[in-house]
């Protein structure tokens, strides 16, 4: 589906929506990967989700730390930013392995840089430049992913 | 007592030799910035397989300038975190085998309050209590120091820190890895007339920072700039200035509040954001007006180093602390959670 999104608030609240959907059906996890460039509000979008799922503080850049954990409502959500990784190998630095296993969501920023060494998503997000605003194209493999989406589409 | 301080957190290998009434006997810093430089970041295992290469050399060299053996090291110090999982990991291991080795204490020291107290080589060096922005690549806080591991956090970021947003900026400008500098380079060619950019979370109260918009609103204005005439090297050189005049400024403006309100009449500034000329200048003209100063480390001892991990590390182990047999990284450590000495 593609949608406009004009301004960061609009942002903000559409992941807050995009939470509602992922928490519907959250026992078998979510790796949602998020494209789109410098700037045009990906960790935007991550807030959005984090604060519809119930989380109250902020929630800072992963660029340099990688990796930033949370549990809002007792779930488990990692919020990745690769876009400092200089080769895919290096994500077993960062412990990708341990999170993959376990339930949760992942949501990934700049997942090209990881190659094929990240899982496939579940989930795509693409966000890019559209006047003063962003248009989100989302898909996704499989009968959960059209789930989701006709559920965001309503 | 003489102590041996390891930073192996991020990008840069540092060793040091701090001493009782000898001060800083020696330190030296390798960055592997040139490595990094091709891949347009800090690659985590790279920097972890440089810190290998490295350390051990540098320690022989450290150890060789300042005439000393083995037996003349009374304790090791080294970065336990916060910072890359795998970087501190080497850092750790090695200085903990050291100080097995050496039969001395050992001690993990915070990366932060390494920054924090790096002042304190200077002098003058400032007294307790004081205000302190840290301000670097993956840091923007306001700490409330009351003494050693007596830290208060104020404020910090609520997105980007302070030098991500000028690495980012950077990026966006064109500018080769790592941008801050090379961004501060550049700002000394524009106009500072010719654009005024936002200065975030000031028009409130409080002192949080959020750093996140003013990167798009660089990258539109660049953006709707180079879409028309004029030259576009100017144009870039302007909006580089626009922005560190907001960061400065934005900076500045929450310094002040938190000088108001703590009534500490000492800032210090550390970090390798705290490097930044116009910054050091803007925090001097501020605490000039509130009736107190600035203190800030000379800048090799801003960025990273390991001069500030063995003077944080002495302190410590000096009051009696020390670790047992073994080490424990971490990635995240809140610095309100270390003990006082």
């Amino acid at each position: 589906m593609r949608l406009h999104l004009e301004g960061e608030a609009a942002q903000g609240a559409f992941g807050g929506r995009l939470a509602q959907a992922l928490a519907a059906d959250w026992a078998a996890g979510w790796v949602v990967h998020l494209h789109g460039d410098l700037g045009t509000g990906k960790t935007t979008l991550v807030r959005g989700i984090l604060r519809g799922l119930g989380h109250a503080g902020s929630v800072k850049s992963p660029t340099y730390t990688l990796i930033e954990p949370y549990e809002p409502g007792g779930r488990a959500v990692y919020h990745l930013d690769l876009y400092r990784l200089g080769d895919p190998e290096e994500l077993e630095y960062l412990g990708l392995r341990d999170l993959l296993g376990a339930e949760g969501l992942i949501l990934v920023e700049w997942p090209e840089r990881a190659g094929t060494a990240l899982p496939p998503a579940d989930l795509e997000v693409r966000i890019a430049y559209a006047g003063e605003g962003r248009d989100l194209d989302i898909e996704g493999p499989g009968p959960r992913a059209a789930a989701l989406i006709r559920a965001l589409a309503c | 007592m003489r102590v041996l301080g390891i930073e192996t957190s991020c990008d840069e290998t540092g060793v040091a030799i701090y001493g009782d009434g000898e001060g800083l006997l020696a330190h030296a810093v390798y960055s592997q910035i040139e490595i990094h430089a091709r891949y347009g970041g800090v690659v985590p295992e790279l920097a972890s397989r440089d810190h290998v290469r490295k350390a051990l050399p540098m320690i022989r060299q450290v150890m060789e300038e300042a005439g000393l053996a083995a037996g003349d090291i009374h304790g090791v110090a080294y970065t336990a975190g916060p910072g890359l999982i795998g970087a501190l990991l080497v850092g750790s291991a090695l200085g903990r085998s050291l100080a097995w080795a050496w039969g001395v204490p050992a001690i993990g020291v915070h990366h932060m309050e390494g920054h924090l107290l790096a002042p304190l080589l200077e002098e003058p060096a400032p007294e307790f209590p004081f205000v302190a922005l840290l301000v670097s690549g993956g840091h923007t806080q306001l700490i409330d120091v009351a003494g050693i591991g007596r830290y208060r956090l104020l404020a910090e970021s609520l997105d980007d820190a302070a030098g991500e947003a000028f690495d980012k900026t950077a990026k966006i400008l064109g500018l080769p890895y790592p941008g801050g500098p090379e961004l501060a380079k550049l700002a000394e060619q524009g106009d500072p007339g010719r654009f005024r950019f936002p200065r975030p979370m000031t028009d409130r109260p409080g002192l949080d920072f959020s750093f996140s918009g003013l990167k798009t609103f660089t990258l539109n204005t660049l953006r709707a700039e180079l879409a028309g005439d004029g030259d576009p090297q100017q144009t870039r050189a302007d909006v580089a200035r626009a922005f560190e005049e907001a960061v400065v400024d934005t900076l500045a403006i929450k310094c002040r509040r938190a000088v108001r309100e703590t009534g500490h009449p000492r800032l210090v500034l550390a970090g390798g954001v705290s490097a930044n000329r116009r910054l050091r200048a803007r925090m001097d003209e501020v605490m000039a007006a509130e009736g107190g100063r600035t203190y800030y480390p000379r800048p090799a001892l801003c960025t990273d180093n390991g001069a500030m991990i063995a003077f944080a590390g002495w302190q410590r182990l000096k009051a009696g602390q020390a670790e047992p047999l073994g080490f424990h990284p971490r990635a995240r450590w809140p610095m309100e959670t270390l003990p006082p000495i």
